[in-house]
């Protein structure tokens, strides 16, 4: 039936792609492996079958130079939708973003917009390493000028999308590789998610989790184990790091009076740690408990599975924070009984089990 | 045969990490790494497996690397795209295409300051020669007349993109030109020719001449990343594989070989057996190590070492 139509995230990311192609003459994507047989872990496959080569590119390896093309096409006219198979590699292109792109509308007295969206994919396991696995949300949410969105949901990464194409700002957009294969109700219609607005995925009474991208599904699983024992966490996906959306953290925090805030990137100078200090600033009164923050560790990411087991958080890491910040005593046990169980034991490096490798 | 032993393993889930291979490509390793001495320096890139075995690197903390174990050549925190064995100055691989360019011409700049005669080559494939930074190391280098040795692997692709959606119809070797570098176009499936066109600019380079660079035509056989054949997904087809492989660079080595007299089909198959059993070791040794600990997470992030005051 159409009204419940199921698809992926991947798949909700290609048709937000598709419909702009489609309804926007000025919209062009590339990127390195765009119009190839893989198409981008399958969120531009066949597109440019149905546009040619000319809007659906191929690219040289060279992302500085091709990024300030970009922009240069972006201030001329055109809404270019720029993609790196890897957050890391975008590294080679950071000087057009930070030092044209961010900053071209404001340097020159607004008269001219960058309307360019940079897909970003993030990612974590099977070995990927310490160049090929970096979350640097935070590196960008630090640059004035850029927006950063991190969607969670099939439902939203297609809304978030169209927005962002549709606006007329630098948008870094981050999709974790992780979330690809997740399924959801997604309406075939062109519609928007507002960029700068964060989400409550899960209403509770006795914590406030704000998360970020895949990060979400884990407080999800953890908050699924921790309600069987009373306890009632709320989630906020934060869904735009950059402008950061605090007021429905800061209403949840006003009832739940605790807060635990879960980025995928690293501890310091992080997201996590930026959403703490807003929010106190803000609502400072309302905590019983002084907030937490859970993150990767300030490494470099490890390759072998035996290091990374203890790198990545997971909703286990996740289940046990939040029994402790809600003051729990003998239920700690039990709990440690539930996750020792069964299900609860898929390896740390992969999405599912059915992932072979080599991504 | 390492390779092609990886290919066998890869399906048992043990190596957990990306891994290209260089199967089709070892001609161009092998042709240059033979005409360097201990003490040249050598950096690689993602595809890099035959350039530390060609450099001499130790076979075994290899296997041990791929494997995620302690005893890997980077102790498990690298895995297949990160291989170093400093002990024969293999310093490093890493797949941010062309990253590791200016760290070669840095190696000779380190060379040349230090007034030895040691040289530096990187390695990279045709892709990277689309990076900035190679044009950049390449003045650089050149303006210096640096002892670097500059060895593009055009296998013609990148990923699945071939060469004509990347670059126009012009030589890769004509971008050293540009910078005023000695550069060359060589077959990279014919071992002695690579030997030769290397030996001679090693020994210029040696001389104090400045760098050279060198485009070596070859291809891989395998999929980009990983143990398979990728023909079904159209990029390419089998028959330009069939057409490459006719002209296996190892086969055509060792029929040259035995024309010569120099090998005789026993010998042949005795260091096919010995290599075996050295690949066998190998595996053995990685699969028997142990995971790095936990600690070891923790270690190496910053080097706790200073200089001597
Ligand atoms: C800066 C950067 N951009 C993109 C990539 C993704 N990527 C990984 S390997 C590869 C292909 C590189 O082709 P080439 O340099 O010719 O080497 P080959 O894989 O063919 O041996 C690409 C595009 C990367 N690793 N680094």
């Amino acid at each position: 039936m159409k009204s419940n139509r199921i698809i992926s995230y991947m798949e909700a990311v290609r048709e937000g792609i598709d419909l702009c192609l489609e309804k926007y003459p000025s919209v062009f994507i590339i990127g390195p492996g765009v119009p190839d047989p893989k198409g981008v872990f399958g969120t531009t496959l066949n597109l440019v079958d149905k546009y040619g080569p000319g809007r659906v590119l191929d690219m040289p390896l060279s992302e500085n130079g091709i990024t300030g093309v970009c922009i240069g096409a972006a201030l001329t006219g055109m809404r270019p939708i720029m993609v790196h198979q890897r957050m890391d590699f975008s590294l080679l292109a950071i000087d057009e973003l930070i030092n044209n792109a961010a900053k071209w509308h404001y340097m020159f007295g607004g008269w001219c917009e960058v309307p360019l969206v940079i897909r970003l994919i993030i990612g974590r396991g099977w070995g990927q390493g310490a160049q090929h696995s970096q979350n640097l949300q935070a590196l960008y949410a630090h640059i004035p000028g850029l927006k950063v969105v991190m969607p969670t949901t099939p439902y939203d990464v297609k809304g978030l999308l169209i927005s962002s194409i549709e606006d007329n700002n630098p948008i870094i957009f981050i999709e974790h590789r992780w979330l690809y294969n997740m399924c959801e109700h997604v309406p075939e219609a062109m519609y928007r998610v507002p960029i700068g607005k964060s989400k409550i995925v899960r209403e509770g009474e006795d914590i406030t989790i704000a998360s970020t991208s895949y990060m979400t599904i884990e407080s999800i699983k953890a908050s699924r184990i921790i309600e069987n024992l009373g306890i009632s966490p709320e989630i906020v996906d934060i869904r735009t790091i950059k402008p950061l959306d605090t007021n429905l953290i800061i209403k949840s925090v006003k009832k739940t009076g605790r807060l635990l805030v879960i980025d995928s990137g690293w501890k310091s100078g992080g997201i996590a740690g930026e959403v703490i200090a807003s929010v106190v600033e803000e609502a400072f009164d309302s905590f019983k408990s002084k907030p937490q923050r859970i993150t990767l560790p300030d490494i470099p990411t490890p390759t072998s599975h035996s290091l990374t087991r203890h790198y990545y958080p997971t909703y286990v890491d996740i289940a046990n924070k939040i029994a402790t910040m809600a003051g729990m005593g003998t239920e700690k046990a039990e709990l440690r009984k539930i996750l020792k169980s069964k299900k609860y034991d898929t390896p740390s490096d992969i999405p599912h089990l059915s992932f072979t490798g080599p991504f | 045969m390492v390779e092609e032993k990886i290919v066998e393993l890869y399906p048992e889930q043990e190596i957990r990490c990306p891994t290209h291979l260089s199967i089709g490509e070892e001609a161009t390793a092998v042709g240059v790494c033979e005409n360097l001495r201990q003490d040249d320096m050598v950096f690689g890139y993602h595809r890099s497996h035959a350039h530390y075995l060609a450099k001499g690197g130790n076979l075994k903390a290899f296997m041990a690397e791929l494997y995620g174990k302690a005893t890997g050549c980077s102790r498990g925190k690298g895995g297949s795209m990160h291989l170093i064995d400093i002990s024969v100055n293999f310093l490093g691989t890493t797949p941010i295409l062309g990253g590791t360019v200016p760290l070669a011409v840095g190696a000779a700049l380190s060379s040349q300051m230090q007034g030895k005669d040691n040289i530096a080559v990187a390695f990279f494939g045709d892709a990277a020669a689309e990076e900035g930074i190679i044009h950049e190391s390449l003045n650089f280098a050149s303006l210096k007349k640096l002892p670097v040795l500059f060895v593009c692997e055009n296998n013609l692709y990148s990923v699945q993109t071939p060469l004509s959606a990347r670059q126009p119809e012009r030589e890769i070797y004509l971008l050293g030109k540009a910078h005023a570098v000695d550069s060359y176009l060589a077959d990279g499936y014919d071992a002695l020719k690579v030997y030769e066109i290397a030996k001679k600019a090693v020994e210029k380079i040696r001389a104090g001449n400045g760098p050279i660079f060198l485009e070596l035509l070859t291809y891989r056989w395998r999929e980009h990343c990983g143990p398979n054949y990728d023909f079904e997904l159209g990029y390419r087809n089998e028959v330009e594989f069939l057409k490459w492989k006719e002209k296996d660079p190892i086969k055509k080595l060792k029929e040259e070989m035995l024309e010569a007299n120099i090998l005789s089909n026993e010998e042949f198959e005795g260091m096919r057996e010995e290599i075996n059993r050295e690949i066998e070791d190998a595996v053995s040794f990685a699969k028997d190590s142990p995971f790095p600990e936990k600690d070891e997470l923790y270690s190496n992030v910053y080097s706790e070492q200073g200089h001597e005051k």
